[in-house]
């Protein structure tokens, strides 16, 4: 089954053409990384896929429906993981889980659960202002998943981590794909993406340059490096936006 | 309450109260401050009557210790009488402040020593000695007196201090928390991006919107009987038959200040300035609507201008209600004008949302 189906996807702002006429097909259960420079359109690519924003051409399906026009059937079936900044102000990590959970209409004990495994329940009476940017990733994290919801999309989720905390987080994402999830990140690690992905989008200048197993980009286009080179030899090495 | 926290709608309101409780500084502007402000205009205006008159009276005075009985009552609510027996030594403390007044009889006339620098209290006791005068010549020519004279206060039946600017400061307190609390929250969540998070959240903006709204008004209900409560129980104030029209006025205002706050949000490009725009928008309208001082003496031209402000007839239709004694229907205009402003405020808002920064 296809978790995702995008074809001709096109997205402008003004001049700019932020996605130009990618496809991408994303199978259920894989675990996808989209990778590119600052600005090549990894975020207006991803709000399209999430039903945020209306693509100007082409179509998108995700786990069989359209994702334009906000579909509400859609939506429990989702977990989106934004910023780790996308709180309610002033609640404590059980309560903002909480919170979300009800929206969800999932039960208050799965919020517990998740809480337990983020490893956040010594924080749990911590408002969201007071946690550090590791245990806000986490809680952020743990409400995207909180409804247990069949695809999930992460936006640079170990961005600000400790090198602890990312690999803490890497065993996280890695069960939650194997329980059986769809999984689609962006990250600019290459070595995340090396370990977690099965496959990697490599995107620029709005375009789908490659997707591919890391295995079989390494051996196609590094010459002997890794994921990293490959991103370099495809993306150049000027600085972007 | 367990069900209604696990709704979505539920959850929302929780969400949204328990961050206005937490927030001291949304708090002490929503009651703690317009609350100050009611204590410090009742202890400031509400004893508007003079303070007594320190006289000193010299040698025998006849004509003050033979008052009739109705006019030594008044008497002694006025002045306050010491006796000396050295005019010099009188007229020194009169000179450097201590007192008012130097009374003294020389035959038949009354002779007042007074300076100019208390010139109302120079008046009252001019005015009041000359009527004791008067009165003791009439009854010296053994003729019945021709002409009465009644006096009736006029402030019981209109406004006193407290009963004025209650329903003023509360229209301001409800007008800036409902505007502030919906520019912050709009413009908070949108740079957290917590509203594009809720957008992809199995909720209506529908949901999302009437949780604010609830909130903001259940807000409001509380400064309402707080407001109210505590000026009833401390400050003497006076609710009128029809006070019960003031919860409609307060849901109805708060929704016209909401959609003000939601019009500030959507312009401004931060947090702190869109609640300084709706500052922007509420301060100046509550001194030109009646808020903080009556609009009665105020000229002509600013009486037209704040026909044009939603505030002005929230604070008219409060004053009508809650102390001017008149019937429901008097907040049916006030209620009418808040609802246009409301709605055309509101579309005005809904045209200029974004969901994100972008």
């Amino acid at each position: 089954m296809t978790a995702i189906a995008a074809k001709g996807l096109t997205k402008r702002y003004g001049d700019l053409t932020a996605v130009d006429a990618l496809d991408l097909t994303v199978a259920a259960g894989e675990f996808v990384g989209v990778l590119g420079p600052n600005g090549a359109g990894k975020t207006t690519l991803l709000e399209m896929l999430e039903g945020l924003r209306k693509p100007d051409a082409g179509e998108v399906s995700v786990l069989g429906e359209p994702a334009w026009p906000r579909n509400r059937a859609l939506q429990p079936r989702i977990g989106v993981q934004l910023q780790a900044s996308a709180f309610f102000e002033r609640l404590t990590a059980r309560e903002q889980i909480h919170t979300f959970a009800a929206l969800y209409r999932a039960p208050g004990s799965a919020a517990d659960e998740w809480l337990e495994r983020v490893g956040l329940v010594a924080k749990a009476d911590t408002r969201v202002e007071d946690l550090s940017g590791g245990q806000a990733q986490r809680l952020s994290i743990a409400c995207a998943l909180v409804h247990d919801p069949e695809l999930v999309f992460l936006d640079e989720p170990t961005a600000a981590l400790d090198p602890q905390a990312r690999r803490n987080l890497w065993d996280l994402l890695a069960d939650i794909n194997d329980s059986g999830r769809t999984v689609v990140l962006t990250t600019h690690h290459m070595d995340e993406a090396e370990t977690l992905c099965d496959r990697v989008a490599i995107v620029d200048h709005g375009r789908l340059l490659q997707h591919d197993t890391p295995a079989a980009l390494v051996a196609a286009h590094a010459g002997g490096g890794n994921l990293e080179d490959v991103f370099l030899a495809l993306t150049g090495r000027e600085y972007r936006a | 309450m367990r069900a209604f926290a696990h709704t979505p709608f539920g959850a929302l309101s929780i969400a949204i109260l328990r961050g206005f409780v937490r927030d001291r500084a949304a708090l002490f502007f929503a009651v703690v401050f317009p609350l100050m402000f009611l204590v410090l205009f009742g202890a400031l205006l509400s004893n508007q009557d003079q303070s007594e008159i320190d006289m000193i009276t010299v040698g025998d005075v006849p004509l003050l210790e033979d008052l009739p009985a109705d006019a030594r009552e008044a008497f002694e609510t006025t002045f306050e009488v010491e006796e000396s027996d050295d005019l010099d030594a009188a007229l020194a403390e009169v000179r450097d402040g201590d007192a008012d007044v130097v009374v003294e009889q020389k035959g038949d006339t009354l002779v007042a020593h007074y300076t100019q620098t208390e010139q109302v209290k120079a008046a009252i006791t001019q005015s009041t000695l000359k009527a004791y005068v008067d009165g003791a010549n009439i009854a010296a020519s053994g003729q019945p007196a021709r002409f009465g004279f009644a006096a009736e206060r006029v402030e019981d039946e209109s406004l006193t201090t407290i009963q004025f600017f209650t329903p003023g400061l509360l229209g301001w307190a409800i007008a800036t928390s409902a505007a502030l609390g919906a520019a912050a929250t709009l413009q908070g969540w949108r740079q957290t991006k917590l509203l594009r998070r809720l957008q992809l959240a199995p909720v209506s903006t529908g949901t999302v919107v009437g949780a604010r709204v609830a909130v903001t008004i259940a807000i409001a209900l509380g400064q309402t009987a707080i407001f109210l409560g505590l000026g009833a129980a401390t400050l003497g104030l006076k609710l009128t038959g029809s006070w019960w029209m003031s919860i409609p006025l307060v849901v109805v205002g708060t929704l016209c200040f909401m959609a003000i706050g939601l019009l500030a949000g959507a312009i401004a490009k931060s947090t702190e300035g869109a609640v300084n725009m709706a500052n922007f928008f509420v301060l100046p309208m509550a001194f030109l609507s009646g808020s903080f001082f009556p609009l009665d003496a105020t000229p002509p031209w600013l009486q037209r201008v704040s026909d044009v402000l939603p505030l002005k007839h929230l604070n008219e239709g409060m004053l009508d209600v809650l102390v001017r004694g008149q019937g429901p229907s008097a907040a049916l205009v006030p209620l009418t004008i808040l609802a246009a402003f409301a709605v055309v405020v509101t579309l005005l808002a809904a045209r200029l949302f974004r969901w994100d920064t972008a």
